[in-house]
């Protein structure tokens, strides 16, 4: 198949961004895949640099806007694009660093913030949270898409709504006020519900699942299911 | 102040065990840890918990560790692994790791290879994501109080050595593109060797093997670099392989293989005991063959449970579905072998101490507790044990200077992505599951015809050449290493291979293995 790049480019912070345009002929793969390829071949002298890891979804490492919608590289197949032109960017809601690599240590910086852990031994007797939590890759698709979330601010998104879920679950009765506090300050008074972080979760976490448990826990002080 | 370099599984429980006795750490890495491979590790953690009523001990754990590595690990390491796995997997489950329990709340135990009990704790199948969420967050305790700090977009470059002794580690990072000079002692926790093989391994593009190729060029030893670990059950995705986990197996997956629409269930039909769950190196062989003479090698898991579905391998099927559009609960699905784990790497003692002082090593990246083959569920075991290990016998220093500086360095670059695939092909005909002196050979020829553009190229070239060499000088077949023109054992090679880079060359010797101290 036959597909057009328009792939947003810039050498590093001092300098514009400006789109290449270029045609890859190939048998179907994923967006990982086409970017290799390019990158051995066409621009093999000034290769597009991006963060790449596992290739299998489970990494979050890959995740930039294509066609304008946040997900990873490594799960989307160019067969996806019958018009055969892919926009790809990187996600606008970090400071980009070169071509589709962006700093994430916002989200990091967040959850230190948060105080996301745990402080005593974990008490579980349902794991089932604590697993889809941990699931989280800190990707950041989540925020991308989230109309509340701007960097800098107080509210952290679903990217801190996750862990805190787990740590949450797990949590002893005086740790669970520590996360509680912090749950209401840096989610709940920020979240706006709108969910868009569950249609473009990567994982396919059910943040809402998720959020109305730990509202439960640490907004309405529902005490834990014994 | 220590210098991590790597912050997957071994790197987070080295930086953990250091700030829990108040010692400073940086935690360097390419990517966060959320990138690291070992997110990827999915049917579990071995421990002898001993919860499943089958009367299992460390003793029958450090034995069948010791015989699937062919006796090929310090039986003193191993003995201390296995014995301090019980509480590795309590704490794990302390900081809110989310294990499968059994009806009483005790941890469930799941059957794996080349084990005849079940000892393997774990998460469905994603084991490695749910230990590294646990201990990515506790980590982050410690980064709040300042005794960890993150360089996360930091690439080794090289070490700092003077007088022979190991100063410091400089790296570059890939956001300002300077390089910063980290002074103190360091660990390496940076993964195998996998980035040697492109698109042909289950690990990650971004462990791309250069740290441990500098380092060997730079006079680090490296040790047993030709057992190299085939995974039975894998698939083909776009870039790399996609792996099935050894759980699917343990949970009761079979192997057949089908020619002329005649099915054969080979591992049962030639090793009724262990069946389906011999050791990895075992099986991998069996399917090379059911392939060589042209059948089809296949898991069938339409025998599974619903609930085992549902409970203990869900994450497993939606993979699946998702790559190959089809139901393993309702079709078996096509298998066949590739390289998964590197049982050799940097040669560290038992206190991980490598060949040049100041240095240690732990994870994948060091050879130490898995012999010529390793067990399936002693992978994150190992990294965990190794990184605790290493991080109780490094010696902090007060150096915490970090010096930046824009200088050149020949280390400072990569290999380009023809000079690794080129390399790689040549390293898979040579290494492949069943060798010979003729390929050996033909390879180290093809490779040393291979030309180097920079020093990362020439160093990862001089590993290659290492491994190839271990290869052609152990002249016998053992776990993963089999030579079709040797096919015995020969206890004359019940020896650590050792391959070390002086004067320019690569010299290979093997060391003596020490007896059990506790007999």
């Amino acid at each position: 198949m036959k597909i057009i790049f328009e792939i947003q480019r810039r050498k590093s912070v001092q300098d514009k961004p400006y789109i290449r345009k270029l045609t890859l002929e190939t048998q179907d793969t994923t967006v990982v895949e086409a970017l290799d390829i390019i990158n051995a071949g066409e621009l093999a002298d000034d290769p597009i640099q991006w963060e790449c890891s596992c290739k299998q979804k489970k990494c979050g490492a890959c995740a930039m806007l294509i066609n304008g919608r946040p997900r990873l590289a490594c799960d989307a197949m160019l067969s996806e694009f019958p018009k055969g032109i892919i926009m790809l960017a990187p996600l606008k809601k970090f400071p980009n660093v070169c071509d589709l690599v962006v700093d994430r240590s916002v989200m990091y910086d967040g959850l230190k913030h948060f105080g996301s852990w745990l402080e005593g031994e974990a008490v579980c007797d349902d794991t089932g949270i604590a697993y889809e939590a941990s699931r989280c890759l800190q990707c950041g698709c989540c925020l991308e898409v989230c109309p509340n979330y701007y960097a800098g601010g107080e509210f952290f998104g679903a990217a801190a709504l996750v862990p805190a879920s787990r740590q949450i679950s797990e949590a002893d009765k005086t740790d669970g006020k520590r996360l509680a506090k912090a749950y209401n300050e840096h989610f709940h008074k920020g979240c706006g519900k709108s969910l868009s972080c569950k249609n473009v979760c990567p994982a396919g976490i059910d943040t809402e699942r998720l959020l109305v448990r730990s509202n439960a826990a640490a907004v309405w002080r529902r005490e834990k299911r014994k | 102040m220590i210098n991590i370099v790597g912050a997957g599984l071994a790197g987070l429980s080295a930086a953990l065990t250091l700030a829990e006795n108040g010692i400073k750490c940086r935690l360097i890495s390419a990517q966060h840890s959320e990138r690291s491979q070992s997110v990827l590790a999915e049917g579990g953690i071995n421990a002898a918990l001993d919860t499943m009523g089958e009367s299992d001990t460390p003793e029958l754990h450090f034995e069948e560790t010791m015989k699937g590595g062919c006796y090929l690990a310090d039986p003193n390491s191993v003995e201390a692994l296995t014995k301090s796995a019980p509480n590795i997997v309590k704490k794990l489950a302390s900081l809110g790791v989310p294990f499968n329990l059994n009806a009483d709340g005790t941890i469930m135990l799941r059957s794996f290879g080349g084990q005849k009990k079940k000892r393997t704790a774990f998460a469905q199948s994603s084991t490695g994501k749910m230990i590294m969420t646990a201990l990515i967050d506790e980590v982050r305790k410690y980064e709040a109080q300042g005794l960890v700090t993150r360089f996360p977009h930091h690439t080794f470059v090289r070490l700092i050595v003077g007088e022979g002794r190991c100063e410091g580690v400089c790296v570059r990072d890939s956001f300002d593109k300077r390089l910063y000079d980290l002074l103190g002692n360091v660990l390496i926790c940076c993964g195998g060797l996998n980035g040697f093989f492109p698109e042909m391994t289950t690990g990650t593009a971004s462990d791309s093997g250069n740290a441990a190729a500098v380092l060997f060029t730079q006079g680090v030893r490296s040790a047993n670099l030709e057992m190299i670990q085939y995974h039975p059950t894998t698939f083909a995705i776009p870039g790399k392989r996609c792996l099935v986990t050894e759980a699917a197996r343990g949970e009761g997956g079979r192997l057949f293989s089908e020619k002329d629409g005649k099915r054969c269930y080979f591992m049962e039909e030639r090793y009724p005991e262990l069946g389906n769950l011999m050791p990895r190196d075992v099986v991998s062989r069996e399917m090379f063959r059911e392939l060589h003479g042209g059948a089809g090698t296949f898991l069938d898991m339409t025998g599974l449970d619903p609930a085992v579905w549902r409970g203990k391998l869900s994450d497993l099927r939606g993979e699946i579905m998702h790559y190959l559009a089809a139901d393993p609960a309702k079709t078996p699905v096509p298998v066949q072998p590739a390289i998964h784990y590197f049982m050799g790497g940097i040669y560290v003692n038992e206190r991980h101490e490598t060949s040049i002082s100041g240095l240690y090593a732990a994870g994948e990246c060091a050879c130490r507790y898995h012999g010529a083959n390793r067990l399936g569920g002693n992978s994150l075991l190992g990294a965990i044990y190794g990184g605790i290990t290493a991080a109780r016998n490094v010696t902090p220093d007060n150096n915490d200077v970090t010096e930046a500086y824009n200088g050149s360095e020949p280390f400072a670059c990569a290999p380009s992505p023809m000079f690794v695939k080129k390399t790689g092909a040549v390293l898979l005909r040579g290494l492949g599951i069943i060798r010979n002196e003729n390929e050996l050979k033909k390879a180290l020829n093809e490779l040393n015809s291979i030309k180097c553009e920079n020093a990362v190229e020439l160093a990862r070239r001089e590993l290659s050449a290492a491994m190839l060499m271990s290869a052609l000088a152990r002249k016998e077949s053992r776990g993963a290493h089999y030579r079709e023109d040797f096919p015995e054992t020969d206890d004359g090679y019940k020896k650590t291979t050792v391959a070390e880079y002086r004067e320019n060359a690569v010299n290979i010797s093997f060391d003596d293995i020490p007896g059990r101290r506790s007999e």
